[in-house]
């Protein structure tokens, strides 16, 4: 079809090939590096669950075993898979032997390298293995249940403790949510382990466990077979412990993951050589199960302006897209991000912002993208609010979003309340049933406002993108293009936990993924 | 209309003191007419009287929605209300570096921070950041105020370390999004802090955000507190008369 915008094609494909130069630098830079949370999960994708005495999870006990003693640059599967044939144990037994003390993976004998990879390759086989039949569980359920039209609506639970926000879910649910998202308790994307078991104390939002994702799952599942429509799980691939919320997600049957390259870097001061490694690791991961991911670009737009930065959305999605593209993750599961964010008081602001959420379909016309409501401009005065979120949701049809995070009339008060989120459904179901095609139904005026703006819009994140092929990414993030925060590739959290691959680095996981996306070795 | 007799206030509907309010709330009980009806009977018992229950909906899971008017019988004597309200006169950009300049006679140091479990930086940002909010700017563009913003989630111990470090002469904290009143506790947290250490009195310290009002914030122990909708200008103001006040030149 062609541009309803006039958007020039030639200018997108440019912005599209500094966008994939930038990516290509990065994928340069991650491929001779891991991470200890790299490797963490992939123990955990071996089978390595549970926590020692002092509740430290132990793919954290055998990675820091191994790490500290500056034992990690061939990987851990290696000094792993040595104690599985020395010692006889299972990877869980193994890892409680170690925890205890009684096995020193460092100071074992080495294995023939044959016997190595032979179990190495078996162990990474059972993993994805796993990982595919729940991605098979889940197109049973699609094929079966079958699932609400976009866009999707997509609410979150936030109460802190999972067995509340089980009920609170399944509430949504049966009032008309597609998608539920269990907001994580704040600070978790900084702390470099993830807790483990049930969990019913938070702040802001409950602790992303596995256990915690097996009960919400357990939950919708139930009530998806009652409504006859599936029900989405979607938590946060994001932090400091990336990948390996990205494989818990893959092994109970998450749908959709928050998880963008850049975010950890601008918003939570993660160390962006950390975080640049992990996003790869875990967008393979979700890749293979089949997960949506949805990136943060709405984030820019809290900190600086939504008309000023509307450019920056754009060039993000581009960078977040080519390095999607290069983890394996094909444009249908690209739930790229962008906001409904100006000013309210703004004449002709939602004319604007339809430009931009429909500049931002045309431009990525496969991916689900993930449409963010008001949050910056919501007051309190919870009547405007609702209006707000109600041109928020007549966009969100009208441009064929895919995924729509309903706004809340209480934003910026507390977390939902119960009935706030049914409001919220009620509200979008009304507008998306009610306006369902208007988007077939427009055209807009060639020397128009809304013409103009896109393709104002585009123009600057060509400008921007171009500027930031030329210097790079680490240094574009240090000088502030992003979001107006600057972040140095030595600065942030995490950066102890980078560690040079050695010659001789193996990891099953990560090759067989790599095997199965068709994602190309790079340069080593 | 009657004339207004300010010492015995009740809501206002259509007509003088009828006392109409609207409330809306969830009851853990299933959609039907006995869950209407117990929606009547607890705004009844809440002092509402003809209580009229003209919407509910079925939230699943056993949970009702509904939406009540009623009539307030209580009143209010207007006339005898008192709050605590930050008294410094506001001044403008150009007023305020030139009263530090000539009053304070140095650059002051300011640190800004969403504490705690809160992630929301918007009330902060507005505050702090250059390009400021709704026409003002931020203090990090005023060229008298060396302002930090140390962005959010920063814990208490961080602020007090930051504050010793940078030489704070005043202390913003911005709470916006709080479960279960845990912003609370935590603006207490930080005034314990800074008195252990023996810094409060060196120090303007103030907090802001939704919840926030003046009179909680004296409670808790801090200088000054700003609803929403508070502008740079009016915390810059606050924090050098204060300063000039207690002599923290």
């Amino acid at each position: 079809m062609d541009s309803q915008l006039y958007l020039d094609k030639r200018q997108v494909d440019e912005a599209r090939a500094y966008a994939s130069a930038i990516a290509e630098q990065v994928m340069r830079f991650i491929s001779d590096k891991t991470t200890i949370a790299s490797e963490r999960t992939v123990l955990r994708l071996f089978g390595l669950d549970g926590v020692d005495e002092e509740y430290v999870p132990l793919p954290n006990v055998v990675v820091d075993h191994v790490h500290e003693r500056g034992g990690l640059a061939g990987g851990i599967t290696r000094p792993l898979i040595a104690g599985l044939i020395h010692t006889g144990l299972d990877v869980q037994g193994l890892g409680e032997a170690v925890a205890r003390g009684e096995v020193d993976l460092l100071s074992l004998p080495t294995a023939p390298e044959e016997a190595i990879r032979e179990r190495g390759e078996v162990l990474a086989k059972e993993a994805l293995m796993r990982i595919a039949a729940n991605r098979a569980r889940r197109d049973e359920y699609l094929g079966r249940l079958g699932e609400g039209p976009q866009p999707y609506i997509y609410v979150i639970v936030a109460t802190g403790n999972i067995y509340e926000d089980v009920v609170q879910a399944r509430a949504a649910a049966r009032q008309g949510a597609d998608i539920i998202a269990v907001i994580r308790s704040t600070g978790q994307s900084l702390i470099d382990y993830v807790p483990y078991g049930a969990t019913t104390e938070g702040f802001g939002g409950t602790f992303a466990t596995q256990e915690n994702f097996r009960i919400m799952r357990a939950g919708l599942d139930e009530v998806g077979e009652e409504l006859g429509r599936y029900i989405r799980l979607c938590n946060y691939c994001s932090g400091l412990c990336m990948p390996e919320i990205a494989a818990m997600g893959a092994l109970e049957r998450l749908d959709v993951m928050l998880n963008d390259a850049l975010y950890g870097i601008l918003f939570r001061d993660i160390n962006m050589q950390r975080t640049l490694i992990d996003q790869n690791f875990s967008r393979m991961i979700n890749a293979y199960a089949g997960v949506i991911i949805n990136t943060g670009e709405d984030n820019y737009l809290t900190t600086a302006d939504a008309v000023e930065a509307a450019h920056t959305v754009l060039a993000s999605q581009f960078i977040n897209e080519q390095l999607a593209l290069r983890s394996g993750l094909p444009p249908q599961q690209m739930g790229l991000g962008h906001a409904f964010e100006m000013n309210p008081m703004l004449e002709d602001g939602f004319l604007y912002e339809w430009a931009q959420a429909l500049m931002a379909r045309e431009i990525f016309p496969q991916a689900p993208l993930k449409y963010m409501p008001p949050t910056k401009h919501m007051t309190g005065n919870i009547f405007r609010g609702h209006v707000q979120d109600a041109l928020f949701n007549l966009i969100g049809v009208a441009t064929g979003q895919g995924i729509q995070l309903l706004g809340m009339m209480t934003e910026q008060i507390h977390t939902p309340l119960i009935h706030d989120r049914q409001l919220a459904i009620e509200s979008a179901r009304y507008i998306f049933n009610n306006a369902r095609h208007l988007g077939e139904e427009v055209q807009f005026n060639p020397q128009g406002k809304m013409v103009k703006r896109a393709q104002e819009v585009l123009a600057q994140a060509v400008d921007l993108l171009k500027e930031m092929e030329g210097k790079g990414l680490f240094q574009s993030l240090a000088e502030g293009l992003f979001a107006d925060v600057k972040r140095s590739p030595t600065g942030g959290k995490g950066l102890h936990g980078v560690v040079v691959k050695a010659d001789d680095y193996y990891n099953p996981v990560f090759d067989r993924l790599q095997t199965a996306l068709g994602v190309r070795e790079e340069g080593r | 209309m009657a004339d207004a007799d300010l010492r015995h206030v009740r809501p206002y509907g259509d007509t003088w003191n009828d006392g109409v309010v609207q409330l809306s709330f969830s009851l853990p009980v299933p959609y039907g007419e006995e869950a209407k009806e117990a929606a009547r009977q607890f705004a009844t018992k809440m002092g509402l009287q003809e209580a009229s229950v003209v919407h509910a909906t079925d939230l699943g899971e056993q949970m009702t929605f509904f939406v009540v008017y009623g009539k307030a019988q209580q009143e209010i004597d207007f006339t005898a209300i008192k709050v605590p309200k930050v008294e410094s006169p506001v001044m403008d950009f150009y007023e305020i570096n030139a009263f530090i300049r000539e009053r304070i006679g140095r650059k002051i140091v300011v640190i800004g921070a969403c504490t705690g479990t809160d992630a929301h930086t918007v009330g902060i940002d507005a505050i702090m950041n250059m390009k400021g909010y709704a026409g003002e700017y931020g203090l990090e563009r005023y060229p008298e105020i060396d302002a930090y913003n140390l962005g959010s989630q920063v814990q208490n111990e961080e602020m007090v370390r930051k504050a010793i470090e940078l030489k704070a002469d005043a202390i913003l904290v911005s709470q916006v999004v709080t479960q279960k009143d845990v912003h609370i506790p935590n603006l207490g947290e930080l005034v314990d802090l800074l008195e252990a250490q023996g810094l409060r009195k060196r120090m303007v310290l103030i907090c802001g955000g939704p919840r926030i009002h003046h009179e909680l914030a004296l409670e808790l122990g801090y200088d000054a507190g700003f609803g929403p909708g508070t502008l740079a200008p009016e915390a810059a103001s606050f924090i050098v008369h204060e300063m000039v006040k207690r002599h923290l030149v």
